[in-house]
């Protein structure tokens, strides 16, 4: 990474900034309800989509190899299918991961 | 779960029982959050971000998505433009969430408590905060949001500093915990839904088509969500508009 301190801090600033107003600003200034349909949808909507857009195809490329990031996120869709918990979905898919990795070491 | 102490209709917690009942409500977000930013503060450091500048992220943000995305982009050396863009389109969902919030605050949530205590709104803080029974203080918001702060801190500094001495097998593994969170977050709801599950899949193809097709331009992956996020959002906004009651 090439970024220097002095930008490195501007980026941090500018996250924290824009994250923060983005809580505060309604909570302060907003005293009515959002009554506009397609805005209530819209934000609905978002955290959905970002997190869709985040996952694929981000997540084959997580790992070591594509094909143990291929078994995790398998794993990572069966397990949040039985049980919606994240914390069980996450370690189920590191440890499929682990082991897909360790059994592709031994065949090499 | 939520402990109903109220007579006549009214709650008689005093506040030294809401801090108490708040701090609680908080244990299991702190140690859910404990796990999750250890992998952001792999990744950070994995990615070339110094250890230092890793914490003061997760400690001045709060928030998986974003910083997740934030940490793309200053590896990357992006516009700050990019960062501007990428940090509203990912928390726009707070904003809601402010705002539900803003409509279930006691009398002691003045000015200065509200500037203050809406930094801890997150998915989780939010989840719990909004499913009180009464409406909530100032002092029940800054005990609930203690333990995520602290876990989702600590948490990225272990995760930081073990990133760097962990062997390359582990590293790899835990990789992929973050995105696999993130597939436990969208698939449970999207699962009973939907208009959820056709705005999921539009958002999905349009991410592998602006990254795989020839384009005559290049996207940043930032770049690439917040289109994949207003396209598929503004599609199911305007195809599936939710109804009054739900959606919050």
């Amino acid at each position: 990474m090439t970024v220097s301190t002095g930008r490195l801090l501007a980026y941090i600033a500018v996250m924290a900034g824009v994250t923060y107003l983005i809580r505060m600003l309604p909570i302060t200034l907003i005293k009515r309800k959002i009554n506009n349909r397609f805005i209530k949808s819209f934000l609905f909507y978002v955290p959905f989509a970002v997190l869709s857009a985040m996952i694929i195809p981000d997540i084959l490329f997580s790992t070591a190899s594509v094909w143990s990031a291929a078994a995790g996120l398998l794993v990572a869709v069966i397990m949040s299918l039985i049980v919606a918990n994240l914390l069980p979905v996450a370690a189920a898919a590191c440890g499929a991961v682990f082991i897909v990795e360790l059994i592709m070491r031994i065949i090499k | 779960m939520f402990s109903k102490e109220i007579t006549d209709g009214k709650t008689t917690m005093n506040n030294k029982n809401k801090y108490i009942k708040g701090l609680r409500d908080g244990v299991p977000i702190g140690l859910g959050y404990l796990s999750v930013s250890f992998s952001f503060g792999m990744l950070a450091v994995n990615m070339g971000l110094p250890i230092w500048s890793v914490v003061l992220i997760s400690m001045t943000n709060l928030t998986s998505a974003g910083q997740f995305a934030g940490i793309g982009i200053i590896a990357a050396g992006s516009p700050m433009l990019e960062m501007i863009f990428a940090q509203f389109i990912i928390n726009l969902r707070y904003s809601l969430m402010s705002v539900t919030l803003s409509q279930k605050t006691d009398e002691t949530m003045t000015l200065p408590h509200r500037l203050l205590s809406s930094f801890f709104i997150t998915d989780e803080i939010f989840a719990v905060a909004s499913g009180q029974p009464e409406d909530v203080g100032c002092k029940y918001m800054y005990a609930l949001g203690t333990a995520p702060f602290l876990g989702w801190s600590l948490g990225t500094l272990l995760g930081a500093v073990a990133g760097n001495i962990m062997p390359d097998s582990l590293c790899s593994a835990l990789g992929i915990a973050l995105y696999a969170m993130f597939v436990a977050i969208v698939l449970p709801p999207a699962r009973r839904s939907r208009p959820l599950i056709i705005v999921v899949a539009v958002s999905i193809a349009l991410s592998c088509l602006l990254r795989y097709l020839p384009l005559p331009f290049k996207l940043s992956g930032g770049t690439v969500i917040i289109i994949c996020a207003v396209a598929a959002s503004a599609l199911g906004a305007a195809v599936f508009p939710v109804k009054e009651d739900d959606g919050v």
